[in-house]
């Protein structure tokens, strides 16, 4: 079976998302990043589904559910932002620091 | 009358009913008209007050044990039960609530200008939670009631709160909710331990009453912990410094319902959970001189601090400090003449202070000030308004023939027995509470009328007779005849002592069945 | 009938407060009820007592209405006891109140709050009734602090003078100091009794306490206490004088004849446990005899024709707890009696004298005090009558042989004289109380010859404004001057025929205390010689007095020169009043305002512990702040950070 490399492409994309939260500034990249984080940990969910049963798969649906959602509501702030301070460079918003 | 409510089967729904009805007004109240808010909030309170009346007849004063009540499972995994009933000590207190409720929403009436749907929503809420704390048989249901109440009161002095509101309902909020959550892990610690010993884990307060002997040493910590709570609540010295604020801070109604019936739940919580649950320790000599102490402190330092209040409603929280001092001191003195004495005290002081709070706000609506020194002669103006004021006042400081009189001279003659020294200086309270009333009534309504603004005061109007007139009816009616209420409290009471005391001697004493009423019961259903 | 005796003055104070609301104006028939009700009282009263009298009993008769505080072993009930010496107190203050209220009718005639007026009045006598009726303790104190209530109600009843309702206030809080004692032998009372009943205390005292032993004794000297609050003896005595704030005729009925003798009344009630308290009776007359005379003196320099009579009834006052100290009950009683008669009429007659100087004065628009007798003189011009019956007081205070006076003061006198042999304590009380009589002779006289002899000082224009009262002022006067010139055969001494009818009557009520009194007994002769020497200390007190006093160099008040010396001290009430202040009044003040409610309060409980911990909790959240840059890029470092140590942890 094709376990451990499926599992190893998701380790793979999974540390580029978090990777790129890191290092990245701005906001549609880093948004992207946690698409990518996301759908690393679907590609593992499908992967072990094979030897673990279907419950997998029926919470992959569900992560793309939330994912789609977070997305709309993710880009209506990004753009709310941007309409706001013309920037999306994460150094430059700090409005909730303590 | 007795007939008729048996034939309409008065006992079985009373308390479903006194339970439910606020809330379904809430509800109405929320989504009528915010205009006709007030009205729906009198026309449930009263139905209320009269649902509640029948308790007065029905109730069966030869007996200590639990009536009326109701029992439903609720969490049956951790047995936990909506269990609620009545027997002489809470009884008066779900009448004093239910009584004082409509008086309340009639003095709200043009204090209250903005947002009305919901402060008449919450008052009704706050009233379901003070009946559930004061009817609550199960240890998890009376938690839950007693934080319920906690918030509809930190709105009404939150929102329609004086200047400084949000400082005053934060420190009553964090007072009260730092002292429940002590009482929550002692809650949970007695359910476990109790749980553990007799294999049967319950939140029934009879199941914890009946076997608080396996509690062994946890029971000093465990008393801490509702002593806090409760002591807060009431407040004693030195727990007592939210209370100013928040009387000062909160709208006419609330500082009514806060005198009036939320310091009751502290001394009720003493008498009906912690004395009960924890009689070695609470009576213990060295526990019974500190609180014994505080309780005296308490009484003489209220008043000397209301001697000097420039403001009003402070004077009016300083001396309900007093008040509630004669409480503690009757409910350790724990016998019988005490303990009634300190139960008709929570009445009285329900009725004279929230009395007091309602003329308070009075005065306020009228000139917009709470300062004594503002006022000055007003008694010419106002002639009806300062003969109810000097009743009342002279009913706070026990005027015998007054209801005063009759709870402060019970409690007095039941400690003396127990604390002579304790009693003979909590005494000197009567001399300290006629410094300060007489010293405000005289700053208030005597002298010359100098203030151009206090000569066009107006005086009582019908409404405002309407919310004093069953005051002043209950402050002579128990001053002169308070055999009725002594009688319905006294075989709970004299049920409470011989309980209390009859476990003292550490050696576990026998004690005969019908001395044992809360344990007569048998298992819940 | 009793009880309608008592209900009668409470209906009339509620129809009179409902008209002072509503109908202000209806001066005619606020007259008719308030003295309506009081004559209804006597009435039934008396017709009450002549029942009493004629029948045979063992035992008061107690009127149960219902149970008050049925709290297990104690058991109080609303009762009224009636027995002789209620008998005799009911007399006294239905009659002497009822000429009281007729009097105000034209005292208080122009006053804006009539109503209001006789509403307390009303009030205070229906309180007066359950006092002295009460069956128990309990319904006694209610009636103790209901008169301390109209008492505090009528000093202040003309509240708009700030030192007025001052004076009220005062007379309040001083009468709860003595409350305080009451309260706390109460205590005692119960929890060696059981009980609260009087009839029952009195039947189990000599088994329940050993005699003078510490327990009765500390009773006793509790009871004391209430007694010194209630009829102002030393050290609680400076609120009387401040109480002639109040109107003349409340004075006379409760600063004079009724509230302040129930003291007296009280120890007189509870004899038998006084009587097992030989130390406590030795205090009571110790203190009655310090006070008749410290009073008498301070009455002395007193130019306030009122504050004259009220330091005057201190001392009485002083003379009748001599008696009840030294076990004399029925003299005590007596004088309280002949006092009431006397000294109502001499504050009547004050009040009568004031009510046309004032009016006098009013006329005028003239700012000068109605009340100083510096203003008055050769009033008795003007006012024959008055005149004439105040005499008639003055002589039978002063203790001049046939009058009310003379009997009553000697017999108190002699009964302590008589004590003297068993020890010499009472010698000295009796030497106190002859000086005081002494003084009071010549204070009386003095007041008589400046108010209505000598050249009238009242101004030119005044003068022609000074006329008789009416007759409902002047008629109450002549029926108490006759009580006063009369009422000393209620009880001749042991030597004259007919003696001791008082003493007689009083037996039921005193005969429990018997067998603790140690027996004291004068010879003839030496009765006869007290009461001559009784004579020659009257004489001499008056002829002194009409001696040295010149009515005739006096000048009106706002021409007189300051006092100076003793005389300024006397004037001054010794300066303790001052005392009291900087003792008491201003260290409470000051404890509460600075260091319980500044330094405890906001100080040390809500400024170091409640805001102490407020500020703990926002120090930490200041801490945790510091982590929250606002940088998404500083968050997700750290969330990495938790992420891989729970990931470790869960691992390891």
């Amino acid at each position: 079976m094709l376990l451990g490399p499926a599992l190893g492409v998701s380790a793979i994309l999974f540390s580029i998302g978090v990777l790129g939260v890191l290092i990245r500034r701005n906001a549609i990249i880093i948004f992207m990043c946690v698409e990518l984080m996301l759908n690393a940990v679907n590609l593992s969910f499908v992967a072990l589904a094979q030897q673990l049963g279907t419950d997998g798969q029926v919470f992959v649906f569900f992560v793309m559910t939330v994912a789609a959602a977070e997305a709309a509501v993710g880009f209506a702030i990004i753009i709310a932002i941007y309409r706001h301070k013309e920037t999306l460079d994460l150094q430059n918003l700090n409005l909730l620091r303590g | 009358m007795s007939g008729f409510l048996a034939s309409i089967g008065y006992g079985q729904w009373v308390l479903e009913a006194i339970m439910i009805v606020p809330l379904l007004g809430a509800l109405i109240v929320m989504m009528g008209p915010s205009a006709q808010a007030k009205k729906i909030a009198l026309g449930v309170a009263l139905v209320e007050f009269v649902l509640s009346l029948g308790l007065w007849w029905a109730f069966d004063q030869g007996t200590a044990l639990m009536q009326f009540e109701v029992y439903h499972e609720w969490i049956p995994a951790w047995g936990i039960a909506y269990h609620l009933g009545i027997d002489g000590i809470s009884l008066f207190m779900v009448l004093l609530t239910t009584f004082m409720m409509p008086l309340t929403i009639l003095g709200s009436w043009n204090y209250i200008k903005e947002r009305e749907g919901p402060f008449y929503a919450l008052m009704l809420v706050l009233t379901t939670g003070m009946l559930g704390v004061f009817v609550a048989l199960d240890m998890f249901l009376f938690y839950v009631f007693w934080e319920i109440m906690l918030i509809p009161m930190y709105f009404i002095i939150g929102v329609w709160g004086g200047a400084r509101r949000i400082y005053a309902t934060i420190k009553f909020f964090v007072f009260t909710f730092f002292g429940s959550l002590l009482m929550l892990v002692a809650i949970l610690v007695m359910y476990y331990v109790v749980g553990r010993e007799t294999g049967e884990y319950s939140f029934s307060y009879r199941h914890l009453l009946n076997n608080t002997q396996y509690l062994g040493q946890w029971a000093f910590w465990l008393f801490g912990a509702f002593f806090l709570a409760f002591a807060i609540k009431v407040p004693m010295f030195p727990f007592h410094t939210w209370l100013p604020d928040a009387h000062v801070e909160a709208p006419t109604p609330g500082s009514v319902i806060l005198a009036g019936i939320l310091l009751k739940m502290g001394a009720y919580g003493f008498l009906r959970f912690a004395v009960p649950f924890f009689p070695h320790v609470a009576l213990d000599p060295t526990v019974a001189t500190i609180v014994v102490t505080l309780a005296v402190v308490g009484i003489i330092y209220g008043a000397l601090v209301a001697l000097v209040q420039p403001d009003f409603k402070k004077l009016i929280a300083y001396s309900s400090v007093s008040h509630l001092g004669f409480v503690m001191l009757g409910i350790w003195a724990l016998t019988l003449q005490s303990i009634q004495g300190a139960i008709v005290i929570m009445i009285n002081h329900g009725i004279s202070t929230g009395a007091l709070f309602f003329m308070a706000g009075m005065m306020y609506e009228r000139r917009h000030t709470r300062e004594i020194a503002d006022f000055g002669g007003i008694a010419r103006v106002v002639p009806a308004f300062a003969a109810v004021l000097t009743l009342v006042a002279l009913s706070s400081i026990g005027l015998p023939g007054t209801n005063g009189f009759v709870g402060e001279f019970l409690v007095l003659i039941g400690s003396f027995s127990q604390y002579p020294v304790a009693t003979a200086i909590a005494t000197t309270g009567v001399i300290f509470a006629a410094m300060y009333i007489l010293l405000a009534l005289q700053r208030i309504l005597f002298g010359k009328l100098d203030n151009p603004a206090n000569k066009k005061m107006q005086d009582l109007s019908i409404r405002e007779l309407f919310v004093l007139g069953p005051l002043v009816v209950c402050i002579v009616w128990i001053g002169l005849y308070p055999a009725p209420i002594l009688r319905r409290v006294e075989v709970s009471a004299q049920a409470l002592v011989t309980q209390v005391r009859g476990q003292l001697p550490v050696q576990a004493k026998a004690i005969p069945e019908e001395q044992q009423p809360l344990g007569k019961f048998g298992d819940d259903k | 009938m009793i009880w309608l005796a008592v209900l009668l003055p409470f209906l009339g104070f509620l129809v009179n407060g409902w008209l002072s609301f509503f109908r202000p104006d209806a001066k005619r028939a606020v007259s008719v009820i308030g003295v309506g009700v009081l004559v209804a009282s006597f009435i039934s009263a008396l017709a009450g007592v002549v029942g009493l009298a004629g029948a045979v009993h063992d035992a008061p008769y107690i009127v149960h209405m219902w149970s008050w505080m049925p709290v297990g072993e104690l058991q109080v009930d609303l009762a009224f006891q009636v027995d002789e010496l209620s008998a005799v107190m009911l007399m006294v203050v239905t009659g002497v109140g009822a000429l009281i209220h007729v009097f105000s009718v034209g005292y208080m005639r122009e006053d804006r709050s009539y109503p209001r007026y006789f509403a307390y009045l009303n009030l205070f006598v229906f309180f007066m009734l359950v006092l002295i009726l009460g069956a128990n303790f309990p319904v006694l104190f209610i009636g103790w602090e209901g008169v301390g209530l109209c008492s505090y109600l009528l000093i202040g009843f003309w509240f708009d003078d700030e030192a007025k309702a001052t004076a009220g206030k005062k007379a309040f809080i001083m009468n709860r100091i003595g409350d305080f004692g009451l309260l706390l032998a109460m205590f005692m009372i119960f929890r060696a009794v059981g009980s609260l009943d009087f009839l029952e205390v009195f039947d189990a005292a000599p088994a329940a306490f050993v005699t003078n032993g510490p327990e009765i004794t500390l009773i006793t000297l509790l009871l004391f206490l209430g007694c010194i609050g209630k009829s102002a003896q030393i050290p609680l005595y400076t609120w009387l004088p401040d109480a002639m704030a109040g109107p003349t005729p409340v004075s006379a009925l409760i600063h004079a004849a009724t509230m302040v003798t129930a003291g007296v009344y009280l120890i007189a009630r509870t004899n038998i446990l006084f009587a097992m308290a030989p130390v406590s009776g030795a205090v009571v007359a110790l203190v009655g005899a310090v006070t008749a005379l410290f009073a008498a003196t301070i009455a002395l320099k007193q130019w306030d024709i009122k504050k004259v009579l009220a330091y005057s009834t201190v001392s009485q006052l002083g003379f009748m707890f001599v008696a009840v100290g030294v076990g004399a009950y029925a003299a005590g009683i007596f004088h309280l009696v002949t006092h009431a008669f006397f000294k109502a009429l001499l504050f009547l007659g004050a009040g009568s004298v004031i009510h046309v100087m004032h009016h006098a004065y009013h006329h005028t628009h003239s700012g000068e005090d109605a009340q100083d007798m510096r203003n008055m003189g050769g009033l008795r011009k003007f006012m024959p009558w008055t005149a004439a019956v105040m005499w008639v007081a003055t002589l039978a205070i002063a203790g001049v042989p046939g009058l009310s006076g003379f009997f009553s003061k000697d017999q108190i006198l002699a009964e302590a004289f008589a004590r003297g042999q068993g020890a010499f304590l009472f010698y000295v009380i009796w030497a106190l109380g002859a000086v005081a009589a002494l003084l009071t002779a010549f204070y009386m006289t003095r007041l008589m010859l400046y108010t209505f002899h000598g050249p009238n000082r009242t101004g030119e224009a005044e003068a022609k404004q000074l006329h008789e009262a009416p007759w409902v002022m002047t008629g109450p006067l002549v029926v108490l001057a006759a009580g006063s010139a009369l009422g000393g055969f209620l009880n001749l001494p042991h030597v004259l025929p007919g003696a001791g009818w008082l003493e007689h009557w009083l037996k039921p009520v005193t005969e429990g205390s018997v067998p603790y009194l140690s027996e004291a007994h004068l010879s003839a002769g030496l009765e006869w010689r007290l009461m001559g020497l009784a004579t020659l200390i009257a004489a001499a007190g008056m002829i002194a007095a009409w001696y040295f006093l010149k009515p005739d160099r006096l000048g009106a008040a706002k021409a007189a020169p300051a006092e100076a010396g003793v005389q300024r001290v006397l004037l001054n009430n010794y300066y303790v009043d001052e005392l009291y202040n900087t003792l008491i009044v201003r260290p409470t003040d000051w404890v509460s305002r600075k260091v319980l409610w500044r330094i405890i309060d906001m100080g040390a409980i809500d400024g170091a512990v409640v805001h102490g911990a407020a500020k703990v909790s926002r120090l930490l959240g200041w801490i945790g702040t510091r982590f929250q840059t606002g940088n998404l890029g500083t968050y997700v470092v750290l969330f990495v950070i938790g992420v891989l140590f729970v990931l470790s942890a869960v691992a390891g």
